[in-house]
């Protein structure tokens, strides 16, 4: 039997029910039993979180964990305990593995470890298509049977809009959500930055952001023709932010997520750094005008989640030429910190909305457990500390990545404490 | 004499005017070491030079070569068809392994944008960038400015037309930026597809030839190449030579004393026409010879010596 736990004196953050208060939570048997003013420990365990902030577990929507296949660049244990130590009680599992998690097997299978080494849960997405190869579609029945919560083809974007279809609506019979990479395969094939003035300068290979936001309007018709659900992976363009506010506008069954580089920084960090590959992802880092556009779009709830799109690489897969270079960086221990001294310390947004971002939206988007403080979710509780002090340090990340266009920023605010159901799983020293 | 404020030559967008100057002065000074029956100063003896070249190069490589010899360096030059580059070793490992043998400067030609930079961040040795992907190539501005102030006297106020593929240009971009420093005016000529977004910033640009030579003092051709007929970014060879190819009767657009310059090597019939490249207004082969005084000046500030070259 777990012992009971009570977080004693921690301001409450509860977006679900709208409570900013000043309260003590207890847990027992791995669920919330009760959240009030001066709660009685009555045996509990209890934690003084006093100048803290107590809030429903943090859900990483978009992770890259590679295992199986891909041990070498990160595993389901070492990146579950970066999810921890960034404060994340949960994150969804890309299914781009070795072999694409396309089948109810290998979902078991990732489950099972999970089960055995995992620190925080995990939740794994199925594929679109078979093997993410873009043509058939995947057994989305089996998949959710076993244990998805979504279907996606992350990395390897639908290009045929007929597949995309038929996968929007086929989902529906499951209530899964198609998660979508929107990315026109052509326009910026070969390219290994957003186009512009910076790729001009650089003399690199661009994107134009059209690309990803022609994609994007496609998929929301298409949603709204099926009236499946689609989300929007790593929105990073103004003109596709634009699109989903529209969909929305008109009743359109369509979500989207942002990333903390595309809201943190620009192409013009490739050139500030010169051509260092932690610049370098898929999306690229667009301009000034689409990040400007992404925190409007956090202000005005356009944006529905921050996600990490953590993917992790070795250092012979990022220590190399820029255009040689793998595309994707860490981000489980950088995240709420960032949002937190980027976003929180500056006043864009406030610090119920960031736990929304982190917290209930992801939840209520996938429809996960979490999300949630009520009685009877389950006891999974990101603990925050408004006021403390860290410079990002790749070398002490858990993760087995280190690339980060983060290293060596001091943020102020961070996670201090990560539980799952009721359990420390981590707590920072 | 001051001495030259960068360790590396990665390009010229970090140089400062001044800086520009200091090395064509210093060209200017050692180019008459060219001229001697002996051709050869100690100035740089003891000091070892590896020139590493990932893409074929006829002018810029021999060019290199013959002013480490002129100027007394040892050097070594690697192309990639012979080395164990061919057996799948990564840029950095062969960077550390020439490293381990201590050179004082590695020069790199390299596919890649930015490879130069990726090499300074890694390796202790003074890194010449000699043309990386479609980023820059430092050296060939520097000779055009060399040709362009001997023929002309100055750079400042002077219209230079650069014409032809703007997009995938290393010397375009590196033209664009010593020419702006310096003071002259740019105009820059290419069809749609080939204009990088985002260039209009620096300097206004043409999709008509005629009004891009117009009145102007130097005109410089850029190679197209073959492969980009067949891109998807031109109908055809035919089509570009019509529209964009350098004419005798488009020269004469340009001022009677307009000097043409191409960095080599040219598609005679596809960006230039035979009686332009060879005619009288042609600074082709000028611009080979500043080439190797150029390339001196550079070793010569970075290994260590002072401004003003040998006397």
């Amino acid at each position: 039997m777990t012992p009971r736990v009570l977080l004693k004196g921690g301001r409450v953050v509860d977006p679900s029910r709208k409570v900013d208060a000043r309260l003590d939570l207890m847990m027992a048997e791995g669920v919330v039993e009760e959240v009030g003013p001066r709660l009685a420990a009555r045996g509990a365990t209890v934690i003084d979180v006093k100048d803290l902030v107590v809030c429903p577990g943090f859900i990483d929507i978009h992770t890259h964990l590679r295992e199986p296949g891909r041990e070498d660049k990160e595993t389901i244990a070492t990146g579950t305990r970066a999810a921890a130590a960034g404060g994340f009680t949960a994150v969804c599992a890309m299914p781009n593995t070795e072999p694409v998690n396309d089948q109810a097997g290998i979902t078991r299978a990732i489950l099972e470890r999970a089960r055995v080494e995992g620190v925080v849960r995990v939740y794994p997405i199925g594929a679109i298509t078979r093997g993410s190869a873009g043509e058939e579609l995947a057994e989305y029945g089996d998949l959710k049977e076993a244990g998805c919560v979504a279907v996606s083809d992350d990395g390897r974007p639908v290009a045929s809009a007929r597949v995309m279809r038929r996968a929007l609506e086929y989902a529906r019979a499951f209530g899964l959500v198609v998660i979508d990479h929107c990315e026109e395969p052509t326009l910026g094939a070969g390219a290994t930055m957003n186009e512009g003035p910076v790729s001009t300068l650089l003399g690199l290979r661009g994107a134009p952001a059209v690309g990803e936001a022609v994609v994007v309007e496609r998929d929301i018709q298409l949603a709204e023709l099926t009236q499946g659900r689609v989300h929007i992976a790593h929105l990073s363009a103004a003109a596709s932010l634009e699109a989903v506010r529209r969909g929305k506008a008109r009743g359109v069954s369509v979500t989207a997520e942002v990333t903390p580089h595309h809201l943190f920084l620009t192409d013009q960090a490739v050139k500030d750094t010169e051509y260092d590959t932690s610049t370098k992802m898929n999306p690229p880092l667009r301009a000034e005008a689409d990040r400007r556009a992404l925190l409007e779009g956090l202000k005005d709830g356009t944006i529905d989640c921050i996600a990490t799109d953590h993917a992790p690489h070795t250092v012979d897969d990022k220590k190399v030429e820029f255009d040689q270079a793998a595309f994707g960086v860490v981000g489980l221990e950088t995240a709420v910190a960032l949002g937190l001294d980027r976003l929180v310390a500056t006043e864009l947004i406030d610090l119920p909305r960031l736990v929304a971002l982190f917290s209930t939206n992801p939840a209520r988007v996938l429809g996960l457990p979490g999300g949630s403080l009520a009685p009877g979710s389950p006891a999974d509780v990101t603990v925050l500390d408004l006021k403390r002090k860290r410079q990002v340090d790749p070398a002490r990340f858990e993760s087995k990545g280190r690339s980060t266009p983060f290293a060596g920023w001091i943020l102020r605010g961070g996670p201090v404490m990560t539980i799952v159901a009721g359990k420390v799983m981590w707590r920072e020293r | 004499m001051s001495a030259f404020p960068h360790r590396h030559l990665l390009g010229i967008e970090p140089l400062a005017p001044a800086d520009i100057q200091m090395v064509l002065d210093t060209a200017d000074g050692l180019k008459e070491v060219l001229d001697r029956p002996i051709k050869k100063v100690p100035v740089l003896r003891g000091k070892t030079v590896v020139n590493l070249f990932y893409e074929a190069s006829t002018r810029t490589r021999s060019s290199f070569e013959i002013a480490q010899k002129v100027l007394s360096a040892d050097s070594l030059s690697i192309s990639t068809a012979t080395s164990s580059v061919q057996k799948g070793e990564t840029l950095l490992d062969t960077a550390k392994n020439l490293e381990a043998m201590n050179p004082d400067m590695i020069v790199i030609r390299h596919a890649s944008s930015g490879a130069p930079h990726f090499l300074a961040r890694h390796c202790r040795s003074a890194i010449v960038n000699a043309g990386d992907g479609a980023h820059e190539h430092p050296t060939q501005a520097l000779l055009d400015a060399l040709t362009l102030r001997q023929r002309k006297g100055r750079l400042k106020g002077l219209r230079v037309a650069i014409v032809g593929d703007l997009l995938h240009s290393r010397v375009a971009r590196s033209n664009l930026w010593l020419l702006s420093k310096m003071g002259a005016s740019v105009v820059l000529c290419a069809p749609p597809t080939l204009v990088p977004p985002g260039i209009e910033r620096l300097a206004p640009v043409t999709w008509r030839i005629e009004e891009a030579v117009e009145g102007a003092d130097a005109i410089m051709v850029l190679r197209i190449q073959r492969e980009r007929m067949t891109g998807g970014y031109l109908p055809s060879p035919r089509e570009f030579f019509n529209l964009f190819g350098l004419t005798e009767e488009r020269v004469r657009r340009a001022k009677k004393d307009v000097l043409i310059l191409h960095p080599g090597p040219m598609n005679r019939g596809v960006e230039i026409a035979s009686e332009v490249a060879d005619g009288p207004y042609s600074v082709i082969l000028d611009q080979v010879t500043n080439g190797v005084a150029v390339r001196m000046a550079v070793l010569y500030l970075l290994l260590g010596g002072s401004a003003g070259g040998t006397s």
